[in-house]
């Protein structure tokens, strides 16, 4: 029979039984949504972490204290004291890839205007850090290298601390806040980040000359990072070596040694954060294909039952002249049709389904290529769960297919 | 003309088909053997139970011997492969059915195009066209869009005649092809056998009728799985004349 016929046929025996065909096809339709659904979520999660770092500059090295031990052993407490003033200051020339630096000390603590407080972290850094974390001074100005030098009382604050500590619209600049009883001047309010991926709060904190931070309040010698950001996204790497050689010659490691300190680019991190992403969307997608597994038996299921009520329509095509194979080509076309139908509905309904998530302000973008795929994989169901039913249709006898009631 | 002349078409050689029905046998045809060649008009006749469509069914490739031999065209039917016995019913034989087989819900125009459904040579609208002109030929040219649960037992015989002429089959093989119609519309169908007969088919019929084994060549009685008679006949009537002979029905 030809493609055109057997088409023809096909959809004429589905639509003779509509509601049946209906409900094969849930199976199909709710899992293929599943599918697109969940891909679409992992990818917008992807995306927006992306956008998210961006924000946060992508070109962003940070350099820890202590050696690499993600999820490791604890280390010893001075081992988190290896970046001194003295790593900062050299790298502060002579670097070909690194542009700029701001060493970082923070403290969490309350911050308190008159009656007004809130819990914060003040972050002990130099002008820099506005550059290399893509922060914007939205009223004011930040402070500056004599304010470093000097050791001086000024602040920068974030949105959140803003709105907090000043309720009632009065403008912060100039005004007086005090972090652990030490008062700071305000000279600048941040322009708002908003909330990032995990919920965090961006706007929530208060930028500080580090001099001031590590002298009045935290009280020690070393930083806790130091950030600094490379010249384009493309050198980072480069940069990474650079520092790398630059501060195992500061602390005198000898090769074959570990270093004491970790740098790691903001793209490492966004790389991690992706493929973790891509982990557990590959979970959810595959509960999410079991169910097509399942939908698939349903379909065999049906069309085994749909052989067996045409058994004599059989015999009749098979008397005329039909081959096994064209008997087999039909239900084998009915059963792909029916799943690729269920298919194309559970695209539809997977649309939905993430234009439902955004509208729950859930990050969500159906990739295109998770469209094809359902729809290839909906035809190799139809193939796959239709071939038993087809081959038996294929192989009935006609005398006895004509004789069955 | 003599046997060495003509063409065998269809050869049974000690032909048996038993049916298995619990712990019995039915012996439906016990060794059957006949020559039918090429342009014969074959009446078949026995009681009822006699083997008529056990057999026919044989000679139609639709069901193999328990044991013995049936050539079709020289060449052993058993050998043959289902797909190649399927092309066989497909382009060289016409089967009507004794209980029609037409398909449910579906026209009469379309029941007819069913065999050329599988052969491809065929376009949609060819195959439309072949399936009018059969369906005329019947007499059935109004009721061309007429499903086949919404006509009566005579009409669906008839477009069950059509399908079995559509592909043009060189046999025609007829299971009581005019069990159910009234005499004037029997004699219709006889009419058109016989032309097809004179164009050189070579046509089968099954039938309980007596009368009807006048219209043919030759005829074969069976009985009890076995030929009980088979005689040539010299005197062929035509059912042409028969057919005006008949009175003309009043509220024409
Ligand atoms: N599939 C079958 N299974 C069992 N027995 C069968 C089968 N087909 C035919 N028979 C038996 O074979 C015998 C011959 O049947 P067949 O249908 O050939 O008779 P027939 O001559 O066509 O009769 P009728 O004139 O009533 O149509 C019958 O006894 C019948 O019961
Ligand atoms: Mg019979």
């Amino acid at each position: 029979m030809s493609f055109a016929n057997l088409i023809r046929v096909a959809i004429r025996a589905i639509l003779s039984n509509k509601s049946r065909t209906l409900l094969s096809t849930l199976g199909i339709i709710i899992g293929v949504a599943a599918v697109i659904i969940m891909m679409s979520i992992g990818q917008g999660s992807k995306e927006s972490i992306r956008k998210e770092i961006s924000k946060m500059g992508s070109n962003v090295i940070t350099i820890r204290p202590g050696a690499d031990m993600r999820g490791g052993v604890r280390q010893d407490p001075s081992a988190m004291q290896t970046l001194k003033i003295s790593d900062y200051e050299s790298m502060l020339s002579g670097l070909k890839y690194v542009q700029h630096v701001s060493p970082e000390v923070t403290q969490g603590g309350q911050v308190v205007n008159g009656n007004n407080n809130t819990t914060t972290t003040i972050y002990g850094e130099a002008p820099e850090y506005m550059t290399i974390k893509l922060w914007t001074v939205q009223e004011g100005d930040c402070f500056t290298e004599e304010d470093i030098r000097k050791n001086a009382k000024v602040c920068v604050i974030g949105k959140t601390v803003a709105n907090e500590l000043f309720p009632d619209g009065q403008n912060p600049i100039g005004r007086s806040i005090r972090f652990k009883n030490i008062p700071f001047r305000v000279v600048g309010v941040l322009k708002s980040k908003g909330y990032n991926n995990w919920g965090m709060d961006q706007d929530n904190l208060i930028i500080a000359p580090y001099t001031t931070v590590m002298k009045r309040i935290a009280a020690q010698t070393y930083f806790s990072s130091i950030n600094a950001s490379a010249l384009s996204e493309e050198v980072s790497e480069k940069a990474i070596e650079e520092l790398t050689a630059l501060l195992r010659a500061n602390h005198k490691i000898k090769e074959g040694m570990d270093d004491d300190f970790t740098i790691r680019s903001q793209q490492e991190i966004m790389e991690t954060m992706s493929s973790t992403m891509d982990t557990v969307t590959l979970i959810l997608v595959v509960a999410a294909a079991f169910s097509l597994l399942v939908a698939g038996i349903g379909i065999m299921n049906i069309m085994l039952v749909s052989v067996t009520e045409r058994t004599k329509e059989i015999g009749l095509r098979m008397s005329v002249g039909a081959r096994g194979r064209d008997i087999s080509r039909q239900f084998l076309f009915e059963s792909i049709i029916i799943s690729l139908t269920g298919g194309l509905i559970g695209i539809a309904v997977g649309y939905l389904g993430s234009w439902a998530a955004q509208m729950m302000s859930l990050p969500a973008s159906v990739p295109l290529w998770s469209v094809l795929l359902s729809f290839g994989v909906c035809a190799c169901i139809g193939l796959i769960f239709g071939y038993v039913p087809a081959r038996k249709a294929a192989l009935m006898d006609p005398i006895e297919a004509l004789r069955y009631e | 003309m003599s046997d060495m002349e003509r063409k065998v078409v269809i050869e049974l050689d000690n032909v048996k088909r038993d049916f298995r029905v619990g712990s019995e046998t039915v012996h439906a045809l016990r060794g059957v053997s006949f020559k039918i060649y090429e342009g014969e008009f074959v009446t078949i006749m026995g009681t009822s139970g006699s083997g008529k469509s056990t057999l026919l069914n044989q000679l139609g490739c639709l069901d193999t011997p328990t044991s013995g031999e049936y050539y079709l065209d020289g060449i052993p039917v058993r050998n043959m492969k289902r797909s190649q016995r399927a092309v066989l019913r497909n382009r060289k034989i016409g089967f009507v059915f004794q209980n029609y087989n037409l398909l449910a819900k579906t026209t009469a125009v379309e029941n007819v195009e069913l065999p050329l459904m599988y052969n491809t040579t065929y376009s949609a609208k060819q195959r439309r066209e072949a399936a009018i002109k059969a369906l005329n030929a019947v007499g059935l040219g109004d009721r061309l869009e007429h499903k086949s649960n919404q006509m009566s037992g005579g009409q669906m015989q008839r477009v069950a005649i059509a399908r079995a002429l559509v592909n043009n089959p060189a046999v025609i093989l007829a299971d009581e092809a005019t069990g159910n119609l009234d005499t004037r519309t029997s004699f219709e169908m006889l009419v058109l056998f016989q032309k097809l007969h004179r164009e050189g088919r070579t046509i089968i019929f099954v039938t309980h009728n007596p009368e009807i084994a006048q219209y043919s060549s030759r005829n074969i009685m069976l009985r009890d799985g076995k030929i009980r008679e088979d005689i040539e006949n010299n005197n062929i009537l035509s059912a042409e004349e028969a057919l005006a002979a008949l009175p003309k029905p009043q509220d024409d």
